[in-house]
């Protein structure tokens, strides 16, 4: 098994959070290996950014991705600019308020993470909701391996607003069906 | 005590064993600074084990060569980068860089500003006779304006760098300059020096008849030599004319080196701050250490 | 206050004992684990977060970091700290390299032990600042004016970024050399698993000090405590009132620059204590190479791909394998002779335009095809592409 995450927005969104807590929980809080890397530069500073990881139960040499199972986007425009490699049955989860236009004549997974995040008081914990989102969607790593990550990688101070946003786009993940 | 110890003594004391003659050239005045660095070195009663030298290219370069002490002779104009990290290696050491203008304010301008910005706690000796003396006299960057050396052999039009100035400004604990023919107030400045917590600089007007002096009609010694009495006034005199002088007095010092103790402050070393902080953070840790395993 | 390492509170610093970090963090981790006291770094991409990590971490271990004014200055400030009996290292990529090119040859001559990590990227110039090369693998070896040699080593992972970073230090302190850490952008910025090792699972080499009588002591002589090539360390400040000089000196470091058999003595005793090593020290990893006709021999994020392209390879029942260079140098000559011999072709796949395939040229037989891929620009090759040029043979 060998799977090619990529999580895209604006530099700002907490992408490569998204994907750093993807990893870890593959490789610290479950028996799986995972690489993640990132896009650096000026767009990592506002612009479309992406972070993107590897999970595999085997050792991973190519340490990026040569196509994508499941893309996930928050913003319009990296959703437009990292979409050229999905594979035929990719994953593709986006949230609709953030990503208005994207019928790509595929099936999408919606799921309205920013307004979980505003629901709870604060928008900074989209991308948190959409990680419990993924997890709901795709069985890929234990959900509580996930959840462990998420704790282990956020302030003290808000890991109650986490843990609430991670397990809110959990649920809203569970029964998204792909339209 | 000090009266009790002659100049004979203190060389046997002082000089490293198997590496004279020295490189200097008759008339020098490194020779000079060595001897006043060995007196200030027994006066304070500081035991040479304790004592790491360094240095970067040039004649001056060379002193640590001659001096029974740990010493690492490094490349141009880096010596005040080493001495950084020996001096964070081992706090106890007291470090003495010796270096040249042109090792010091030429190739290795930017890390004597950063080593007296950061009050950095060494005792730099700063052997200042305005030309490149080992490479056979080319333009340094504290050469006086209209001064020959080979590569300005039409005169020097650049203005000298004022490095005592500089490093005041910057916020030195300790500096202070004097010509090499007054044995006491150099003694005097290099005690303080190494006595100082932070930046000390000890800038030492030596002279090169060799390189310099031939080229500038200053190659008899006793011209060299009366050329610095004739062209340095104590900093307090100048002071003084500058504010109460006439007109024509305060021409006839304006172009004047300017010699004595240009900054005199106690404040904290920068590896005193440093390792206040680590103490601070190291006691944080293990308090917080207890309280998980309690 | 002096330094003195605590397996236990350098653990309590570091955390837990699995972690997913960067590449450039683990190096960071591995110096810290390796007893580093003295750090001197200058900001400079993708090397940058080597230096924020030990700025953190460090002063909590009780060393000492300072960023220096540049790079020049770093590398200055490590070996004067050496000197001083600290462990000390610094971290820098291509542009930085090119300015630690002097002092890395000083403390060759003054053999000074040290470790400068170099997350590598491209040149010439400023080059590509974000990503990841393998620019000065050829700078480590002859970057540095006169004859010398180089102990170099190329991580790809990020546990080998930790490992190998306590890897370099022993060879460090064993042979009283700077070593380099050839690591790269790549790695460096690639979040991986690590695993801190315990101090059971970690070996660590302390430099032979010097402990002979303070009188007739030779600090660049044959050990009198073991009879090594290593001359033993006489630290700063123990009573030894050492001359340390980039001059070609004599055993006792006084300068003697004038006689051919002085320098020649000097010079081929510090190559000597390496290179009588090189088989002692060689560090490579073999990979299906037993029934192979087609070998890469590839180092550092290089040989990922090339991992993937021998899976890829015998998937179609092609008989590929790789040898990967851990310690790239002293160059494993023997090693590449042998295996040119067994096999038809080697490929070298670098992140430049071949600078160890002119090595492996060098020593492979004239029979067997070297082939040089290299892919610049700041990506690392396409297991595909890899497998396209093992199709070709």
């Amino acid at each position: 098994m060998k799977k090619d995450i990529r999580i895209c927005g604006f530099g700002g969104q907490g992408v490569i959070l998204s994907g750093f807590i993807i990893g870890k929980a593959a490789c610290v809080f479950h028996t799986f290996n995972a690489v993640q890397s990132q896009s650096y530069g000026p767009e990592a500073r506002g612009g479309a950014a992406r972070s993107e990881v590897i999970v595999s139960d085997e050792k991973i040499g190519y340490p990026r991705p040569t196509g994508v199972d499941v893309y996930v986007a928050i913003a319009q425009e990296a959703f437009n600019t990292y979409q050229d490699d999905l594979r035929e049955d990719a994953i593709i989860i986006i949230d609709p308020d953030l990503v208005p236009n994207h019928d790509i004549g595929r099936p999408i997974y919606k799921v309205q993470v920013q307004k979980i995040a505003e629901d709870l008081g604060n928008k900074i914990v989209t991308n948190i909701a959409m990680i419990g989102a993924i997890s709901g969607i795709y069985d890929l790593i234990p959900k509580e391996a996930m959840l462990n990550a998420v704790v282990d990688s956020v302030p003290k101070r808000f890991t109650d607003l986490n843990i609430k946003a991670f397990e809110r786009g959990y649920e809203a993940g569970k029964n998204a069906k792909p339209e | 005590m000090a009266d009790m110890i002659n100049a004979n003594d203190i060389r046997t004391k002082y000089l490293r064993d198997g590496m004279l003659p020295t490189i200097f050239c008759n008339g020098c005045g490194h020779g000079n600074a060595i001897d006043y660095t060995f007196w200030a070195i027994e006066e304070l009663g500081i035991d040479t084990k304790d004592i790491a030298l360094a240095s970067g290219i040039g004649c001056s370069s060379r002193i640590p060569g001659y001096v029974n002490a740990d010493g690492l002779h490094t490349t141009h104009g880096r010596a005040i980068a080493f001495a950084t990290g020996t001096k964070a290696a081992n706090p106890d050491l007291n470090v003495i860089v010796f270096t040249g203008d042109g090792d010091c304010t030429g190739i290795g301008g930017n890390h004597f500003i950063h080593a007296a910005r950061r009050n950095i706690d060494m005792t730099v000796i700063l052997l200042n006779n305005f030309i490149y003396g080992m490479t056979g006299g080319q333009l340094a960057p504290t050469a006086p304006m209209g001064s020959i050396a080979t590569t300005a052999p039409y005169g020097n039009i650049e203005q000298a760098f004022n490095i005592s100035e500089l490093a005041a400004a910057l916020g030195a604990a300790y500096v202070a300059r004097w010509p090499v023919f007054y044995p006491y107030q150099p003694i005097k400045s290099i005690k303080e020096g190494l006595s100082t917590e932070g930046f000390a600089l000890i800038e030492l007007m030596s002279p090169c008849p060799t390189a310099y002096g031939r080229r500038n009609k200053l190659g008899k010694i006793d011209v060299l030599w009366n050329w610095y009495e004739d062209n340095t006034i104590l900093i307090e005199d100048y002071k003084k004319i500058m504010t109460y002088g006439t007109d024509d007095e305060k021409v006839a010092v304006m172009d004047k080196l300017q010699i004595g103790v240009f900054q005199q402050e106690s404040k904290k070393g920068f590896f005193e701050e440093y390792w206040k902080m680590v103490e601070m953070l190291m006691e944080r840790d293990d308090a917080k250490h207890k309280e998980v395993s309690k | 206050m002096k330094y003195e390492r605590d397996p236990e509170r350098i653990r309590r610093v570091l955390g837990n004992k699995i972690q997913f970090i960067q590449g450039d963090m683990a190096v960071a981790y591995g110096g810290l684990l390796a007893g580093v006291s003295f750090f001197g770094g200058y900001p400079i991409t993708p090397a940058s977060e080597v230096a924020e990590g030990m700025a953190r971490l460090l002063p909590r271990c009780g060393g000492c970091f300072i960023q220096m004014e540049d790079e020049i200055a770093s590398i200055a400030a490590v070996i004067g700290a050496a000197w001083g009996g600290a462990k000390a290292m610094t971290a820098t990529s291509g542009p930085g390299f090119s300015l630690m090119m002097e002092n890395y040859g000083y403390a060759v001559m003054t053999e000074t032990p040290c470790v400068i990590a170099n997350v590598q990227r491209t040149g010439p110039s400023t080059g590509q600042p974000t990503l990841g090369a393998q620019g000065d693998m050829m700078q480590v070896r002859w970057g540095s004016h006169g004859d010398m040699e180089a102990i170099a080593l190329a991580p790809s992972t990020v546990q080998e970024s930790l490992d190998m970073t306590i890897q370099s230090f022993n060879l460090s302190e064993k042979y009283r050399h700077p070593v380099c850490l050839m690591t790269d952008g790549e790695v460096g910025h690639l979040r991986e698993k690590v695993v801190i090792p315990d101090e059971d699972e970690m070996e660590i080499f302390d430099r032979v000090t010097a402990t002979a009588d303070r009188e007739t002591f030779l600090p660049f002589a044959e050990s009198p405590t073991n009879g090594s090539k290593v001359p033993d360390f006489p630290t700063f400040g123990t009573g030894y009132r050492t001359y340390v000089t980039g001059l070609t000196h004599n055993e006792k470091g006084f300068p003697r620059t004038d006689k051919q058999p002085d320098h020649e003595r000097l010079v081929m005793r510090i190559i000597t204590k390496i290179t009588d090593d090189r088989e002692e020290m060689m560090d490579v990893e073999e990979i299906a190479l037993e029934d192979a006709d087609i070998a890469f021999v590839t180092y550092g994020a290089s040989a990922r791909p090339a991992e993937s392209a021998v899976a890829l390879a015998r998937e179609k029942g092609l008989k590929v394998g790789m040898l990967r260079l851990k310690l790239v140098w002293p160059f494993p000559r023997d090693l590449i002779t042998e295996l040119s011999k067994k096999v038809n072709t080697i490929i070298v796949p670098e992140m430049n335009l071949g600078q160890i395939y002119h090595v492996i040229k060098e020593f492979a037989v004239d029979d067997c095809d070297i082939i040089c891929a290299p892919k610049i620009g700041g990506e690392m090759h396409l297991p595909l592409e890899l497998l396209e040029i093992v199709e070709g043979c």
